[in-house]
């Protein structure tokens, strides 16, 4: 234990059930650094939202402990925490102004009236909402909301934050330009934020490291390039970023290769990350971009495929091939501007370099 | 509908009066109004039979009952020819009125008292004074046995009450179609040769009443609030499932009759009830000291209540449900404990359903009658149950109706001034 101190949180063999039947979070072990931005990525139902419940405490963990700067809290209710957090639906107070909701947390500390005033001005202020504190939130736009809610869960200087799914109610252009504010402002302020999210867009562009859920348990725990580029299993490959799977047999183990035997006999060479050893099942992963079409120059892998569906996309095309019987191949092809006589229907040869695909656990 | 382009074309040739246009010239207005006729009259025609029905059976006849309590055809249509003669009379200055009155009185009254109808204006008359029902019985029963001449002195011979100015006066006050009387009445006052004065306190009841309704419904509204906020507040937070089975116990007393319900609170507080044996039983009152607890202000105080607390309770629940869990979450997060998060978080979001309960239990007890009838013994009844007096038994509607626009007026004043310092749009059913 002595060589996690200094973290900010700590969750120790943490279990949780609801029913007493099935657990939700199974024996959780994770260590958060202090001013780190960690995601908790997963599909819902993954536990992870839970997780988070658990440390902000309003849900009381059914086994393990979880520590906040070395002290158990477990039995510390969630208003002494002091944790700033922020709700999926931001919990804006309806009843009362930006500015009170704002105040509230700084009253509830008997901080006198003109402290409050000072820090709310600033928090207004760094959310660029330094007019709006006389509203009430309902007077707000979508994205204002957000950003009061931001502002209420830092206004107290709180050392650690946690974000619930912060931006799912806002449309797309609007939650890119949040993701990147709210990281500007974990890089001024130096928090240590834990966020939850589904999306794995904004689990790349914010985290210091990622935390993939699945089924209760952290399947990787990894900086964002890491989980994108050296997934550990199938259902990291698979949740993070395109993917194309192609089921086989390894016939073949040599050092830092091996070779897999998929539909048609056709033989891969590919990078063994996860698998159980010769005449083990496996399920290789590749992403569409890493496959050359019509490669130049000799490659790893080189097969054929049948084109099956062309999608313009501007700055790429997307090419659907039939490859070893799986029709939902994907090719990216970058679009340099050359054009590629390739038609629906063309047999093309195409190729990849053997460490860009991993072999993985199965998957059916 | 037109094209932009055409708009562009039509708009430079048209006067530029500031006026906005459709495109055949026509003010846009005008053309929405169009529009939008024959959906409104579709509207309307949905639910014309509602309006109808409404009016009909609502409207109308509260219209009329209130109408009564100022109309005063009575008299005039009792005895028109009286009226008319006593016109001429002045009644301050201190002599009877002439012959041709008391001829016209003596004409008036066989046609009365042939179709029966002189003891009604006699009765109409007793509200007013004392007496008049009497005189004109006592009247009827002689004046057909009256000569021909000298009606004063037979008028007076047969009851020494018309020799009487004050018997004139009354008739003279009350034969104009139109009366303030009733509503003086109703507010204890009376109509002297001094102008309007209050009734020896002796005599005061209604304002007594007015004032014992509207403190007791006061009781009874926040009596209803204090036991109904935990249990919607429970209803709102359960599991559906139980949540659903406590709600069919909330609604159990909408499905007993009020009678039924009413009669159990007399069994259980009544001096040799359950509650009372109870108590001496586990011996913490003495058998000779029973609560007193029915046919008094307290027991209509605990049985408007029982009876009033789903309406808090509905109103209270559904806004509750309404209020997000994560907003008394959110307030524990920025540091607030248990209290504070629901005082100045979650309590607040319920106001305007206590607003909505508040308003409904307190209008329904203000007119309530049945149950103070029952369990309010003298001290503890209300108002409507003096209006039901006079309508059903004393018979004198012209008071019953004013009283009832008197407590009309009042929820109207209360629902006012509630708008204007909580706000009616700040109430909500769900």
């Amino acid at each position: 234990m002595s060589e996690n101190r200094g973290a900010a949180v700590r969750y120790e063999s943490v279990q949780k059930s609801y029913d007493g039947e099935t657990l939700v979070v199974k024996n959780l072990n994770l260590d958060i650094a202090r001013g780190e931005f960690l995601t908790m990525l997963g599909p819902s139902g993954s536990g992870k939202t839970t997780c988070l419940m658990m440390l902000a405490g309003f849900e009381p963990a059914t086994h393990g402990e979880i520590y906040l700067n070395d002290n158990p809290i477990n039995n510390v209710p969630p208003h002494k925490r002091g944790i700033g957090m922020v709700f999926q639906n931001y919990a804006l107070f309806p009843h009362m102004s930006v500015a009170e909701n704002l105040a509230f947390p700084l009253q509830v500390r008997g901080m006198s009236k003109s402290e409050q005033e000072a820090k709310v001005n600033r928090a207004l202020d760094m959310v660029e909402l330094g007019t709006f504190g006389s509203r009430r939130p309902a007077q707000l736009s979508g994205g204002q909301q957000q950003r009061v809610a931001v502002a209420r869960a830092l206004v107290f200087d709180p050392e650690l934050v946690l974000m619930d799914e912060p931006l799912g109610a806002l449309d797309k252009q609007l939650r890119e330009q949040m993701q990147y504010e709210i990281k500007h402002i974990h890089e001024h302020l130096g928090v240590t934020i834990v966020y939850v999210t589904h999306d794995q867009t904004e689990a790349l562009t914010m985290s210091d490291r990622v935390a993939v859920f699945n089924d209760g348990v952290i399947q990787q725990l990894s900086a964002p390039d890491v989980l994108y580029e050296s997934p550990q299993n199938s259902f990291v490959a698979q949740f993070i970023g395109e993917n194309n799977k192609l089921n086989g047999t390894v016939t073949e183990v040599s050092g830092s290769e091996c070779t897999v035997e998929v539909a048609g006999g056709i033989k891969l060479r590919a990078d063994p990350v996860n698998i159980t050893g010769v005449g083990g099942k496996t399920t290789l992963s590749l992403r569409p971009e890493r496959v050359e079409l019509q490669p130049e120059n000799q490659m790893d892998n080189m097969v054929d495929g049948k084109i099956e569906e062309l999608i313009y996309l501007g700055d790429h095309i997307r090419v659907r091939m039939n490859v070893a019987d799986n029709k939902e191949f994907v090719v990216k092809v970058r679009n340099r501007g050359e054009r590629r006589k390739i038609a629906k229907g063309d047999i093309v040869q195409i190729g990849w370099a053997a460490g860009d695909c991993k072999a993985l656990d199965v998957v059916e | 509908m037109s094209s932009t382009n055409e708009d562009h074309v039509s708009n430079g040739t048209m006067p530029d009066d500031g006026i906005m246009r459709a495109a055949d010239g026509t003010p846009l207005k005008q053309r929405l109004a169009k529009a939008l006729r024959r959906e409104k009259l579709r509207s309307f025609l949905l639910i014309a039979p509602l309006l109808l029905f409404i009016l009909l059976t609502f409207v109308a006849p509260i219209a009329d009952m209130l109408f009564r309590s100022v109309e005063n055809n009575i008299v005039e249509d009792t005895i028109p020819r009286t009226v008319e003669a006593l016109a001429q009379w002045d009644p301050e200055y201190d002599q009877l009125p002439d012959e041709a009155v008391f001829k016209a009185l003596h004409d008036d009254l066989q046609i009365a008292v042939a179709e029966r109808i002189h003891t009604r204006l006699g009765s109409r008359l007793n509200y007013e004074s004392s007496g008049m029902s009497g005189l004109f019985r006592k009247t009827g029963r002689r004046i057909k046995r009256m000569d021909e001449g000298d009606y004063k002195a037979q008028f007076i011979a047969a009851d020494k009450d018309w020799g009487d100015l004050e018997t004139w006066r009354v008739i003279r006050r009350f034969s104009a179609p139109y009366t303030a009387g009733y509503f003086l009445s109703a507010a204890d006052a009376e109509r002297t040769s001094e102008g309007i004065e209050l009734k020896p306190e002796n005599e005061r009841v209604y304002l007594m009443l007015f004032g014992r309704t509207l403190t007791m419904s006061i009781a009874i509204t926040i009596s209803c609030l204090l036991l109904g906020f935990p249990i919607a507040y429970l209803l709102a937070h359960l599991p559906l499932k139980t949540s659903n089975m406590l709600m069919i116990l909330v609604l159990l007393p909408f499905w007993t009759s009020l009678l039924v319900r009413t009669s159990a609170w007399k069994v259980l507080l009544q001096q040799q009830g359950v509650i009372n044996d109870f108590l001496v039983w586990i011996r913490l009152i003495d058998d000779a000291n029973r609560l007193v607890m029915i046919n008094n202000q307290t027991g209509t105080i605990i049985a408007m209540t029982h009876i009033l607390l789903p309406f808090m309770i509905l109103p209270l629940f559904s806004v509750m449900k309404t209020i997000a869990p994560y907003y008394v979450r959110a307030a524990k997060s920025l540091g607030a404990n248990d209290w504070t998060a629901f005082w100045r978080v979650y309590f607040p979001q319920t106001v305007p359903g206590i607003g909505a309960g508040a308003i409904l239990v307190f209008i329904l007890s203000i007119g309530y009658y049945i149950t103070p009838e029952l369990v309010g013994g003298t001290s503890g009844i209300f108002i409507s149950n003096r209006i039901a007096y006079h309508i059903s038994s004393s018979l004198n509607w012209g008071l019953a109706a004013a009283l009832g626009t008197i407590l009309l007026a009042l929820v109207m004043l209360l629902f006012y001034l509630y708008d204007k310092i909580v706000g009616i749009d700040n109430v909500k059913l769900g």
